[in-house]
C-alpha cells in the first residue's frame, strides 16, 4: 500500500514506471487484431461477416459473394483507417509531451533529459513558468523562506496562485546541498485525490538528523501545474507517467454511442428477428414444397437423396436472399454524413471566436445527433459562463454613485476630480481597496508592479486602486508601502482578520505611520458589514447601491473603516493572540474575537466588481431553457459567488419568481433531513409557476452520493435547475454518471482541467477553449470558443444532424426492405401460394449491389443539406427541439411507417410488373429490369417528397442519379457478355415499359402524397406549422417582438408544455411536475378535442420511445 | 464584429510570428457550402399545389388508360388448352405413363375457330402453367460461356446436374434448361385443307443469335443420357440457328409464361377454322402443369392485356376523386397554413 521513494538513488531496489505518458489505444502489432475485435463486437458487423461467409458457399448463394465482401472490406478498411489516424495523432501529441526537455539533477550536475526518461526518485529542476512534468515533492526553491507559487489551473481549474512550501527538513539547504541530497519518502500508492498527500520524508545523513518530516499536499508540485513567480524550484519525482494524480484521474474515455445509434441498433435487431421469422417460414414452406412438389418437377432433377444438410439449404438461401433487409450501406452512409456534420461544425463561421481566434471543432465526429437530444446541461461556472476576468466597474462612496453613467468608475471624471481634490472619504476608500487584502505585489526588473492575488476580487480592487493613483508598492514583513499621487505612505500591518465563508468579511488592522493612528479596514459582503455600522449612519443609499449593483450582476463588497483607540486595540490584540493559538475550536473562537472589534464601522462605500459574463450567456441559457433543456451548474467556487453568477445569467430567478432551496448539512442526518425537506418542497411547488432551484455544496454532495443516491436522483429529475458548489472534479463526474444512470442525455460543458472527467463522462463533452488552458477542449467531443456558441451547436447543428440521420437511417432500411420484399414476393409468386419457394433472386448481383450501394445511397446522402426549418426559425422557436429530444423522428412507430411503406411499394412494384409483363413478356432479365426501374423511380420520388429543402446539390443528386441509372444500365446493355445485353434498349422501345413504370409511380406515390398532404395540413406537427409560417412568408417575421415576448413569458411561467421533463413520467412520483399542473389541465380541457388528440398522440409517441429506452 | 475580431486577434498571433494576423487566422473560409447556406427552394404542400397535382395526374392517366384498353381490345387471341384433351381416353388415368411411353404416337388434332379477323403477323405461342423456370436450381443450370464459344465446350461449371454424359464427356449445351427443351410441335391447316405456313425464323432475339449463341458451336452429346428430358437438337446446326432453344433459354420470371413458337404470316378471317396437328411430346403431367396453344395478334402495347388499361383508368379516376375531396375539404374547412396560434406554446400563452 505504500511506496518508498529513494531520493536521487538510481540503484533503488524497486522500479516504478517511467514518465512516459501514453494515451494510445493500439500499438503497431496489436492494431489489426484489436481493431477487428472491436469492430466485430458490434452486432451489425458480426451479421455482415456471417452473411459474407455464407455467401462463399456456392450452393446457397443467390448472388455473387463479391457483392457483400466488397462493401464489407471497404467499410472495415475505412473504419480501421480512421482509428489508426486518430491513434497516430494521439501518439504524436504524447510524443511531444514525452520528448520535452527537462532539467534533472544527477550526481550533483544538472542535465537536460527528455520528460519520458524521468524516473521516480529523480530530482527535477524547474524554472519559472515551466510546466511540472510529473508529481514532485518540493525540496527547494529560489525563495529564502522556501515558498513557491504554482498555478493549478490545469488540474483543478483554479487560476489563482497557490503557495507551496518546502518541507521543514529541507529549509535552509543551499542548492549545492540539494543536488546531493539523499533520503527516503514514504508515500501512498498512486491515487487520484488531488487534495491529499499524506506522506513522510526522512533525509539521510549528513543532511539532518533522523527526524521524520511529515509531508502534505502543500509540499507537492503536481503534474501539469505551472511554476509562477518563483525563479526556480526543485523537487523529487514521486509519481510518474500515467501514475500521477492527473494521470490517475484521467480515466479511460469510453467510446460514446449516440441515442440514435442505439435506436438504429435496436431497429436492426428487430429487423433481424423479422428476417429470421421470414426465413424460417419460407424455409419451412420451401422444404415442404420441395418434398411434395419439386420432386414432381422432373426438369429440376432433384436427386432422390440429398446430403445431411439438405434441410438447411433452402432456409439458408432465404437467409442470404433476405440479408439485404439490413442495409450494409447504412454504416458507410452514416459515417459519411456524420463526418460531414462535424465538418459543418468546424466550418461554421458563426461559431468562430474572434477574440481568441479559435474556430469550433468537433473532435468526435460520431455524436452530432446527440447534440439535438440533450436533456441536461451540466456547466462549469468560472471561465465557462464567465470570462474569468474580474474588473472593477462601479463604486459608491459616501452616498455618491460613481461609474453609473459610463459603466466604468475608473473613467468617471467626478471620481477623478474627487481624488485630485483629496476628498477624505474617497482617499480612505482607496486606501482600503489598496491595502485591505492579501495581495502580493511583485516588482519586475523593469520597475513595473504586478500583483498576485489568491482572490480575483482583491486583484481587481488593487489594480483599480492603482489606476486611481493609490498604488500598492510593496509588502515586506509587516510594512505596507503605498504610493498615492507620488507621495509614499507607509502602514504597519498589525493583524489580518482572515476571510472565512461564515464571516463573509475580512479586515486588516494597520497603524498609519504618518499619524500613528491605528485603524481597522474591513471589506465584505453587505450582509456582513452593514449591520455592524456605527449607529446613526445613513444606510439607505448603500443598501440601494448594493441592490442596484447586484441587479446588474456585479459582485459587491462593502468597505468599512474604524479608528481604534490604542488601549482598545491592545486589549483586543491580547485576546486575539490567545485565540489564534488555541487548539480547540480555533476558528469559532477567532470569529468570536473578530466580532468584538468589527463593529461600529464607518461605512465608506460599496465596490462593484464585474466577473464579466461572457457575451450572450443569459440569452443562450434562456433559449436553451425554452428548448426544454435543464441546466445544472457545477462549480468549485464558493456558494455565494455561484449564486450571484447564476442570478446574473438567468440561471435562476430572484425572488419572488424564483425560489432557492439550500441542501446542506455537515453530517448524514442533517443532509438527509435537508434532502427530504427539499424533495417535499419541490413536489409541492411543482404545480406553481415558480422556478425552484436548489443549491448543494460539495460536502453534502459527497454524503448524498454515498448514501442517498436514489432520492437525489429523484430530486434531479424534478429540478430543472441546480447549483452545486465546491464540488471536486470527481464529484462532477459522479453527477454526470447519476444522470446517465437515469437515462438522461447529458451535455457537460467546461473549460478547465477540473472539468475533464465530467466532459469525458458525459454523453457529450463540450470544452470551452478558454484561459484555463486547453485540457478541457482537448478532452471534449466538441470545443467551442465561447459559451454562447452552445445554442447554435445544439439548436442548429444538433437538431439538423438528428433530423438528417433520422431520415437517412429509416430511408436506408426502407429501400433495402423494398427490394427484399420484392424478392420474397417472387418466391411466393402470385398465383399459387407456396410454389416455387426455392430462393431465386429476381435481380442479378450487379443490379443488387448497385441498387444498394449506388442508386439508393447517393441521393439520400444529400440529406446533409436538408433543412426542415431555417436557422432563424429554430432560434426563434427553440421549443421544437423537443422533437429531437423525445426522439419523435426516429422511433419504432415512425419506423413502422417506413416499414409499411416498403411493404406497400414492394407489392405495387411486384404486382404491377408481374401483371403488365405477364405471358410472352415474362422473360426474367426484362422483368427484373422493369421492377428495378420501378424501384428507382419510386425511391427518387420518395427522397424528393421527404426532403424539405432543395439545394442544387440535392436536385443534382436525385435526378442525376436517376439519369445515371439509365446511362449505366444502357452501357451495361451494350456489352454482349453481360446477362442484360440489349435489355435496356429493348425496354426503351416498348411503350409498355414506360407505361408500367409510370403506373408504378402513380400507384406508389399517390397515397403517400395524399396522406402526407392530409397530415401536413390537417394534423400538422409543430414543425409543419413553422414550415408553413416560414415559407408562406408573413407570420413568422410579422410575429415580431410582441409574440416573441409572449412566448418568453409563457415559457417563464409555465416552462413550456413541451418541456422534456413531462415526458419523464415513468413513475407516478415524478408526475406532478408539469404535465398535471392546473394550467396544463385547463389547457387541454379548454382546447378543442382535435388539439387534445394531437397532444395525446405526441405524448404517446414520445412515451413510446421512452419505454423503449427503458428496456 | 470584424473590427473587434481583427484587433483582438493581433496579440494572440503576435506571439507566434509577427507577419500579421490575417494569414494566421484560423477563421474558417466562408463559402455558402460550408455555412450550409446554399440557396434552396423549400416547397410546401399547399392545397392548391396538391390538388392540381392530383388533377393533372388524373388528366394524364385517363386517356392513357383508354388508349391501353382500346389497344388490348384490338388484339385477337385464340387460346387452346390441350394437355388433357390430347391424352387418349383410355390413358387418362395414367397420363404419366402415356407421356413417358415413347412407343405411343403423340399426335393430336385440335380444331380452332377464329373469333374475329386476325391480321398478319399472327404470333403462335405455347403457354406453360405451373412451370418453374424461375426455380433456383433450374435457372442457374446453364453455362453462357459454353453456349457462346466453341473453345469453351469443356466449361460446364454451373450446369449441375446435367454437366456431362455418364462417361464424363461434356454435354453441349449443358444444364437443366437446355436439357428440358420444350418439344411439342404444331402444324396448322385451314378448314379448306390449305396448309398455313409457320415461320420459325427470327423468333428469338437477334442479339442472342449474334452474341449469346455461337455460330460455330454445335450440339454434342445432347440428350444422350439415360434420362431424356425434352427436345433434341440437330447436331449439324450451330446453336445460333437453334431458335427454339434460344427462345427456351430466355427463362421466364413467373411460373406462367408464353414463348414464341412461330409466326403465321397470312391474315385469318372471322369464322375460319384452323386444324392444328400437334405432337404432344412434352411432359407436364408429372407436375400437373397446363399446356396451351396461343394464337395472337399484337398491338403497340403488346399482346392482350387489360390490366394496364384498367389500372390506368381506376388510378386516374381515383386521382380525380381525391382532387375533388381535397377541394371540398379545403373549401368547407379552410385551415390557414402556418397560423402561429396553432403552436402549442402560443396556445398556452393565449390560455393564460
Amino acid at each position: 500500500m505504500k511506496r518508498f521513494v529513494y531520493i536521487n538513488d538510481d540503484s533503488s531496489p524497486i522500479s516504478f514506471c517511467d514518465n512516459r505518458v501514453s494515451n494510445r489505444k493500439y500499438t503497431v502489432l496489436n492494431f489489426l487484431p484489436k481493431n477487428l475485435w472491436e469492430q466485430f463486437s458490434r452486432f451489425m458487423n458480426q451479421y455482415f461477416l456471417l452473411i459474407a461467409c455464407l455467401q462463399l458457399w456456392p450452393l446457397i448463394t443467390p448472388v455473387n459473394p463479391a457483392s457483400t465482401w466488397g462493401p464489407l472490406i471497404f467499410i472495415f478498411a475505412v473504419s480501421a483507417t480512421k482509428e489508426a489516424w486518430d491513434d497516430y495523432n494521439r501518439y504524436l501529441s504524447d510524443k511531444k509531451a514525452n520528448e520535452k526537455k527537462i532539467w534533472v539533477v544527477k550526481e550533483g550536475i544538472r542535465k537536460h533529459i527528455e520528460a519520458q526518461d524521468i524516473h521516480v526518485g529523480n530530482i527535477i529542476w524547474l524554472r519559472e513558468n515551466d510546466e511540472v512534468p510529473c508529481d514532485l515533492v518540493l525540496l527547494g526553491t529560489s525563495d529564502p523562506q522556501g515558498i513557491c507559487f504554482v498555478q493549478t489551473a490545469a488540474l483543478d481549474g483554479e487560476t489563482d496562485l497557490k503557495t507551496r512550501l518546502i518541507p521543514s527538513a529541507c529549509v535552509g539547504l543551499a542548492s549545492e546541498q540539494l543536488y546531493k541530497m539523499k533520503g527516503v519518502i514514504e508515500c501512498p500508492n498512486p491515487d487520484k485525490d488531488i487534495r491529499r498527500f499524506d506522506a513522510n520524508m526522512r533525509l539521510f545523513p549528513p543532511f539532518l538528523d533522523n527526524d521524520l518530516c511529515p509531508l502534505t499536499i502543500k509540499n507537492t508540485l503536481l503534474q501539469s501545474c505551472h511554476l509562477r513567480n518563483t525563479e526556480w524550484a526543485c523537487g523529487v519525482a514521486v509519481y510518474t507517467g500515467n501514475e500521477t494524480k492527473l494521470g490517475m484521474s484521467k480515466g479511460i474515455p469510453e467510446p460514446k454511442l449516440t441515442a440514435v445509434d442505439a435506436m438504429i441498433d435496436k431497429l436492426t435487431g428487430a429487423i433481424f428477428l423479422f428476417q429470421l421469422v421470414v426465413v424460417i417460414v419460407l424455409g419451412f414452406a420451401g422444404n415442404i414444397w420441395k418434398d411434395t412438389e419439386a420432386r414432381k418437377q422432373w426438369y429440376v432433377k432433384y436427386p432422390p437423396e440429398g446430403p445431411w444438410y439438405e434441410l438447411l439449404i433452402i432456409p439458408l438461401r432465404f437467409e442470404l436472399l433476405c440479408s439485404i433487409m439490413i442495409p450494409i450501406s447504412i454504416k458507410v452512409s452514416l459515417d459519411l454524413v456524420k463526418s460531414l456534420y462535424a465538418k459543418f461544425i468546424d466550418w461554421d463561421e458563426e461559431m468562430f471566436d474572434h477574440d481568441t481566434n479559435t474556430p469550433s471543432h468537433a473532435a468526435n465526429t460520431a455524436i452530432s445527433e446527440d447534440l439535438g437530444q440533450v436533456e441536461y446541461i451540466l456547466t462549469d461556472k468560472t471561465g465557462t459562463l464567465t470570462e474569468n476576468r474580474m474588473v472593477f466597474r462601479r463604486c459608491c462612496i459616501s452616498g455618491i454613485l460613481y461609474g453609473s453613467a459610463s459603466g466604468d468608475a475608473l473613467r468617471d471624471a467626478e471620481l477623478l476630480n474627487a481624488i485630485s481634490n483629496n476628498v477624505p472619504d474617497v482617499i480612505r476608500f482607496l486606501t482600503i481597496m489598496a491595502i485591505c487584502n492579501t495581495v502580493i505585489p511583485i516588482k519586475s526588473n523593469s520597475g513595473a508592479i504586478s500583483y498576485k492575488a489568491q482572490s480575483q476580487d482583491e486583484d481587481a480592487l488593487v489594480n483599480a486602486a492603482a489606476q486611481l493613483h493609490m498604488v500598492l508598492i510593496s509588502k515586506s514583513s509587516n510594512i505596507i508601502e503605498v504610493n498615492f499621487s507620488s507621495t509614499a505612505l507607509q502602514y504597519v500591518l498589525l493583524d489580518i482578520l482572515e476571510f472565512t465563508s461564515d464571516r463573509k468579511r475580512m479586515s486588516v488592522i494597520v497603524k498609519d505611520c504618518q499619524n500613528g493612528k491605528i485603524i481597522l479596514l474591513c471589506k465584505g459582503a453587505d450582509e456582513a458589514i452593514l449591520p455592524h455600522a456605527c449607529a446613526g449612519q445613513q444606510m439607505r443609499t448603500y443598501i440601494d447601491a448594493v441592490e442596484q449593483y447586484a441587479q446588474l450582476g456585479l459582485r459587491t463588497l462593502c468597505l468599512g473603516w474604524r479608528q481604534l483607540e490604542d488601549d482598545d486595540y491592545n486589549e483586543w490584540s491580547h485576546m486575539f493572540k490567545e485565540a489564534s493559538s488555541s487548539v480547540t475550536d480555533r476558528e469559532w473562537k477567532l470569529a468570536e474575537i473578530c466580532q468584538k472589534i468589527e463593529h461600529n464601522l464607518e461605512i465608506l462605500g460599496v465596490t462593484a466588481i464585474e466577473d464579466r459574463l461572457q457575451d450572450g450567456v443569459p440569452e443562450t441559457i434562456e433559449i436553451l431553457r425554452r428548448a426544454g433543456i435543464n441546466f445544472w451548474m457545477l462549480t468549485g467556487d464558493k456558494q455565494d459567488t455561484a449564486i450571484q453568477i447564476a442570478l446574473s445569467c438567468n440561471f435562476i430567478s430572484s425572488e419572488p419568481r424564483g425560489q432557492l432551496l439550500f441542501l446542506n448539512g455537515k453530517n448524514e442526518g442533517e443532509v438527509f433531513r435537508s434532502l427530504d425537506r427539499i424533495l417535499r418542497t419541490m413536489k409541492l411547488t411543482s404545480s406553481e409557476p415558480k422556478e425552484v432551484a436548489f443549491v448543494v455544496d460539495g460536502v453534502s454532495l459527497e454524503i448524498i452520493l454515498k448514501n442517498y443516491k436514489e432520492s437525489f436522483a429523484e430530486l434531479a429529475t424534478l429540478s430543472r435547475t441546480a447549483i452545486c458548489c465546491r464540488v471536486t472534479p470527481s464529484q462532477k463526474a459522479q453527477l454526470v454518471e447519476l444522470f446517465k444512470s437515469c437515462d438522461y442525455r447529458t451535455l457537460a460543458v467546461g473549460d478547465g482541467g477540473n472539468d475533464v472527467r465530467m466532459i469525458q463522462q458525459a454523453d457529450i463533452g463540450v470544452g470551452i477553449s478558454g484561459r484555463e488552458g486547453l485540457q478541457a477542449a482537448r478532452a471534449a467531443d466538441y470545443s467551442i470558443g465561447k459559451f454562447r456558441f452552445l445554442k447554435r451547436l445544439i439548436l442548429v447543428h444538433g437538431r439538423y444532424s438528428y433530423n438528417r440521420t433520422a431520415f437517412l437511417s429509416q430511408y436506408s432500411f426502407y429501400k433495402s426492405l423494398l427490394i427484399c420484399f420484392i424478392q420474397i414476393l417472387l418466391s411466393l409468386s402470385s398465383f399459387s401460394l407456396f410454389s416455387g419457394v426455392s430462393g431465386t433472386s429476381l435481380f442479378n448481383s450487379v443490379s443488387l449491389m448497385a441498387y444498394n450501394v449506388f442508386y439508393t445511397s447517393i441521393p439520400v446522402l444529400t440529406c446533409v443539406f436538408d433543412k426542415d426549418l431555417s436557422e432563424k426559425t429554430v432560434m426563434q422557436n427553440p421549443q421544437i427541439l423537443v422533437y429531437c429530444q423525445a426522439g419523435r423522428l426516429l422511433n419504432p412507430s415512425t419506423f413502422a411507417g417506413w416499414f409499411g411503406r416498403s411493404v406497400y411499394h414492394a407489392m405495387v412494384v411486384f404486382l404491377i410488373t408481374a401483371h403488365a409483363y405477364a405471358d410472352e413478356k415474362s422473360e426474367i432479365e426484362q422483368l427484373s429490369m422493369v421492377a428495378l426501374s420501378g424501384c428507382i423511380w419510386l425511391q427518387a420520388f420518395v427522397v424528393a417528397l421527404e426532403m424539405n429543402s432543395f439545394t442544387v446539390l440535392q436536385l443534382l443528386a436525385i435526378w442525376g442519379n436517376f439519369g445515371a441509372f439509365y446511362v449505366i444500365n444502357s452501357l451495361a446493355s451494350a456489352v454482349p457478355s453481360f446477362g442484360m445485353y440489349t435489355i435496356m434498349f429493348r425496354l426503351f422501345r416498348q411503350p409498355s415499359y414506360w407505361i408500367t413504370v409510370i403506373l408504378i409511380l402513380g400507384i406508389g406515390m399517390g397515397p403517400v402524397l395524399a396522406i402526407k398532404y392530409f397530415r401536413y395540413t390537417y394534423r400538422s406537427s409543430t414543425i409543419n406549422i413553422l414550415q408553413q409560417q416560414e415559407r408562406s412568408g408573413g407570420p413568422v417575421y410579422a410575429m415580431g417582438l410582441g409574440s416573441l415576448e409572449s412566448q418568453l413569458k409563457s415559457s417563464e411561467t409555465d416552462m413550456t408544455p413541451l418541456s422534456i421533463t413531462q415526458l419523464k413520467n415513468r413513475n407516478s412520483v415524478f408526475e406532478p411536475l408539469l404535465s398535471d399542473s392546473p394550467t396544463a389541465t385547463r389547457r387541454s380541457v379548454g382546447s378543442s378535442a382535435f388539439d387534445y388528440l394531437q397532444a395525446a398522440q405526441g405524448r404517446l409517441s414520445s412515451s413510446h420511445s421512452r419505454n423503449l429506452k427503458n428496456n | 464584429m470584424n473590427r473587434t475580431g481583427a484587433s483582438a486577434a493581433e496579440p494572440s498571433s503576435g506571439s507566434g510570428d509577427g507577419t500579421g494576423a490575417r494569414r494566421n487566422s484560423k477563421r474558417p473560409k466562408y463559402s455558402r457550402f460550408t455555412q450550409q447556406e446554399l440557396p434552396a427552394c423549400k416547397p410546401i404542400l399547399t392545397p392548391q399545389w396538391v390538388i392540381s397535382v392530383f388533377t393533372f395526374v388524373g388528366i394524364i392517366f385517363v386517356p392513357i388508360g383508354v388508349a391501353a384498353l382500346l389497344a388490348s381490345n384490338h388484339v385477337v387471341e385464340i387460346i387452346d388448352r390441350y394437355e388433357t384433351a390430347c391424352v387418349p381416353p383410355n390413358m387418362t388415368d395414367d397420363k404419366i405413363g402415356y407421356i413417358q411411353n415413347p412407343t405411343i404416337d403423340k399426335t393430336c388434332t385440335r380444331i380452332l375457330k377464329v373469333p374475329k379477323d386476325m391480321d398478319s403477323p399472327i404470333y403462335v405461342y405455347y403457354q406453360l402453367d405451373n412451370f418453374y423456370q424461375n426455380h433456383r436450381r433450374y435457372v442457374k443450370s446453364r453455362n453462357d460461356q459454353q453456349l457462346r464459344d466453341r473453345s469453351k465446350a469443356n466449361d460446364t461449371s454451373g450446369c449441375d446436374p446435367e454437366k456431362t454424359t455418364s462417361d464424363g464427356t461434356p454435354i453441349v449445351p449443358c444444364g437443366l434448361i437446355a436439357w428440358s427443351l420444350f418439344n411439342d410441335t404444331y402444324n396448322f391447316t385451314r378448314g379448306n385443307g390449305e396448309a398455313l405456313k409457320v415461320n420459325k425464323n427470327d423468333i428469338s432475339w437477334k442479339s442472342d443469335r449474334d452474341h449469346k449463341f455461337g455460330s460455330d458451336v454445335f450440339p454434342r452429346n445432347f440428350q444422350n443420357g439415360t434420362l431424356i428430358g425434352g427436345g433434341t437438337l440437330d447436331s449439324n446446326k450451330p446453336l445460333s440457328e437453334q431458335e427454339d432453344l434460344i427462345v427456351w433459354m430466355r427463362t421466364a420470371a413467373l411460373p406462367t409464361f408464353r414463348k414464341l413458337y412461330g409466326r403465321i404470316e397470312v391474315d385469318l378471317k372471322v369464322n375460319d377454322t384452323i386444324m392444328v396437328t400437334l405432337k404432344n411430346n412434352y411432359n407436364t403431367y408429372s407436375f400437373g402443369g397446363k399446356k396451351k396453344l396461343v394464337l395472337s395478334t399484337t398491338s403497340w402495347l403488346g399482346g392482350k392485356n387489360d390490366f394496364l388499361g384498367i389500372a390506368y383508368l381506376s388510378i386516374g379516376g381515383l386521382c380525380f376523386f381525391l382532387a375533388t375531396v381535397f377541394t371540398v375539404v379545403y373549401l368547407v374547412k379552410p385551415r390557414k397554413l402556418g397560423d402561429p396560434s396553432y403552436l402549442s406554446w402560443n396556445r398556452n400563452a393565449a390560455a393564460q
